[in-house]
């Protein structure tokens, strides 16, 4: 014991006799959560569009002032020109196009059914569909108010209507920042131990100290163990430093138990650096290492559930997923600290990423030689 | 210059040395591109959904069907009780509940209105939008279909949509230049500036500096191959996704090239600049990884459009060369768009790459400390 103990304080001191490394640890996540967490959301603030009404009657004007009365639209350009429009979207800056054809007062007038004709920017297929999404909202709403006005003219038969409430629970406002900030969290406290923990040993391989640690009686278990502690700890410490930032910028309310996050984050802390620590035995130099955990770093967190729904995954990929620790502990951030889910809740998320530990580390002791 | 050319041959012998190294470079770009087009989706599918049904009826249970046939949900256990609700969507168990709630179909016909709530995970917000959006969408299609065609003849305006350069509304038209933008930049950064701050670390870059190469030679010696493996990364992805994803090259092939060279030289240099900083490997890969990674990935536009952020990430993304980059692959390759449109662009990743190249030529030190 007293020799682990002995070996732990020895990559302390490695660690932070490098001064630029030492306050990046911790400046660079506290920094990356401040910047990002806000940045970061699928909601849209305004659609710019520019319309081109080739009608110019009261029925087209109606329809434009409820466009500009929305809170989601902007206009921003009105021009007669079709192809003026469609330069615009093509330059991006506008996003929608609406034209409203001639003739279109009149048929309504009539009560003839009439078109207009929006045209999208879709690259991005998702911003596309919700500005469009909006506009026939607005677009139903001005024929719900030609609609109540026949009603007064006509008889009228009441519909059967189903009311649908709906209603968010645990983020009532849908805050973006407090969906982020959690898997934010995730991903840098995997990245400093991932990068850190697997350079570290790599270096020792590259500068030949490590040969003198092989001829020194230190167990194999004992130097792996050295070299997991001290990461877990400064990653231990990112998350409090982060969880801080949560509550005191970002106001995310903790409604699950923190020793239980702590708890679950050692666990993937470990499985984590463990499987660096295995990447490394088999790596000869730092950038070896550092490609072969980038690949493995990028894939995961794209694969982790972050960004997109696990959901939508195929199955094939759902399985292979199985093995990946950050989609269970972007589950357990989320589900502990914005649901506060119990232990009962998270078991198996919780003993996966055991089962991932034990291999991981596992695999890093048997993998090591201390024989050249 | 016949110096310089086996500089530039000792520069390629260590890459090739590292095989390992150079075959991730080469899958890497490979393995997103097929990720995000096979596996990686924003959108809605298999989203568990439970009922709570308090009027269990014929008109609950088909709206039910509807929801779950509709290929977007997946049916969970039912809700027999309130208080189970919460115990469900605690442990992930499912994404929506929807309460129906008593005597449903009475209250249809004798009433004429019946209610239903949904309930939905917050913490999830974009998920939680996106099921509550389709199953109203779905109840609204049933109440419509309730109604009868006489209600929808009414309807006087009906509008149409055209979606421009993305009629299929595929998600592969956002993250090809997304992945093009990130790999590039991270990778030459990555690289240029671990084997500049190698040469340091391992005490090599003494015997390079006492050379008769110039500095700038070792710079660009340095740089060379890299260039050169990046330049083909770049075509791996633009044949990739020509061949699986049926997306080729709108615009001009040649602009696009020209275009992507600049981007690697500028990411090139940054990683020069990061080695000028940075006195071992370690630090230059943090620096690159750690530091470069996440700003990379979510403030450049790559997944989270910069429109939608709130106005000061404007300024701040603005400093940000990967989100000019990909406005130009986006124009050249998927609207097909000419020079014209992103010269502007074009001219800032100049400028960034001259203020890199300028900033390292007054730190690098031809001699140590």
């Amino acid at each position: 014991m007293r020799t682990i103990l002995y070996l732990i304080r020895k990559e302390f001191l490695q660690i932070f006799r490098d001064k630029f490394i030492g306050k990046a640890i911790f400046a660079i996540p506290i920094v990356q959560m401040l910047v990002l967490v806000p940045a970061v959301t699928f909601e849209i603030k305004e659609v710019r569009i520019c319309i081109v009404d080739k009608d110019l009657t009261t029925e087209s004007r109606e329809l434009e002032s409820r466009i500009v009365g929305s809170t989601f639209f902007r206009v921003i350009y009105a021009t007669f020109s079709e192809k003026e429009a469609n330069d615009l979207l093509h330059r991006g800056r506008c996003d929608l196009v609406l034209q409203i054809p001639h003739g279109f007062g009149n048929d309504i007038g009539k009560g003839i059914p009439t078109g207009v004709m929006a045209s999208a920017n879709a690259i991005n297929a998702m911003n596309a569909q919700l500005s469009w999404g909006y506009l026939s909202g607005v677009i139903q709403g001005y024929n719900m108010n030609i609609l109540a006005r026949e009603i007064n003219s006509r008889t009228f038969t009441p519909v059967p209507q189903i009311g649908i409430t709906t209603r968010f629970w645990y983020n009532e406002l849908l805050n973006y920042n407090w969906y982020m900030l959690p898997g934010i969290l995730g991903i840098l406290v995997l990245a400093i131990g991932f990068i850190l923990a697997g350079l570290n040993l790599v270096k020792e391989k590259e500068s030949g100290t490590i040969e003198q640690m092989n001829v020194t009686p230190v167990r194999k278990y004992q130097f792996m163990i050295a070299k997991i502690a001290p990461f877990l700890v400064i990653g231990l410490v990112d998350l409090a430093l982060g969880l801080a930032i949560g509550k005191l910028v970002f106001d995310i309310p903790f409604i699950g138990s923190l020793g239980l996050l702590f708890i679950c984050s050692a666990v993937f802390m470990i499985a984590v650096l463990g499987l660096a620590l295995f990447i490394s035995t088999f790596s000869g130099t730092q950038q070896q290492y550092m490609f072969t955990a980038f690949f493995f770093m990028i894939i995961f967190i794209l694969m982790s559930g972050i960004f997109t729904p696990l959901e939508s995954m195929p199955d094939w990929a759902q399985k292979i997923d199985l093995v990946n620790p950050v989609v269970y502990i972007m589950r357990i951030n989320r589900m502990v600290i914005l649901k506060g889910s119990t232990f009962q809740d998270i078991r198996m998320e919780f003993l996966a990423l055991v089962l991932i530990a034990l291999t991981t580390t596992t695999l890093a002791v048997v993998r090591y030689r201390k024989t050249a | 210059m016949e110096r310089f050319l086996v500089f530039v041959r000792k520069e390629f012998l260590h890459i090739f040395r590292d095989f390992r190294t150079l075959i991730i470079l080469f899958l890497l770009p490979g393995a997103l591109i097929l990720l995000f087009g096979f596996v990686v989706s924003t959108d809605l599918k298999n989203a568990t959904v439970s009922f709570l049904d308090l009027s269990n009826d014929e008109m609950t249970q088909k709206i039910a069907d509807k929801i779950c046939s509709s290929g977007f949900f997946r049916k969970g256990d039912n809700i027999r009780d309130f208080s189970e609700i919460d115990q469900a969507l605690r442990a992930n168990k499912v994404k929506a509940v929807v309460v129906f709630e008593k005597d449903f179909s009475r209250n249809i016909i004798s009433k004429g209105k019946a209610n239903v709530h949904i309930i939905t995970d917050g913490s999830e917000p974009n998920m939680a939008t996106m099921t509550t959006n389709y199953i109203s969408a779905i109840i609204t299609d049933f109440n419509n279909e309730l109604a009868g065609s006489s209600a929808k003849g009414i309807l006087l305006v009906q509008p149409e949509v055209r979606m421009f350069y993305n009629p299929a509304l595929k998600s592969q038209h956002m993250f090809v230049p997304g992945v093009i933008t990130l790999i590039m930049i991270l990778v030459c950064a990555l690289m240029t500036s671990i084997t500049i701050t190698r040469e340091k670390e391992l005490g090599t870059m003494e015997a390079l500096l006492v050379s008769p190469l110039k500095p700038v030679q070792i710079i660009l010696g340095k740089i060379l191959p890299y260039f050169i493996l990046s330049f083909i990364d770049v075509i791996i992805i633009l044949l990739l996704s020509w061949l699986v994803f049926d997306l080729p090259v709108k615009g001009s092939l040649a602009l696009l090239l020209a275009e992507s060279m600049l981007y690697i030289l500028m990411s090139l240099s940054i990683g020069i600049l990061i080695s000028t900083v940075s006195s071992t490997m370690q630090q230059a890969i943090f620096i690159s990884l750690v530091g470069m990674m996440l700003p990379t990935v979510l403030l450049s536009g790559f997944i989270y459009p910069i429109e939608n952020m709130p106005k000061i990430y404007d300024w701040i993304s603005a400093v940000l060369p990967p989100r000019y980059f990909i406005v130009i692959v986006k124009n050249v390759m998927i609207k097909g768009t000419g020079f014209a449109y992103v010269w502007k662009e074009t001219l800032i990743l100049v400028f960034f790459t001259l203020l890199a190249i300028g900033i390292s030529m007054r730190k690098f030190r031809i001699r140590l400390q």
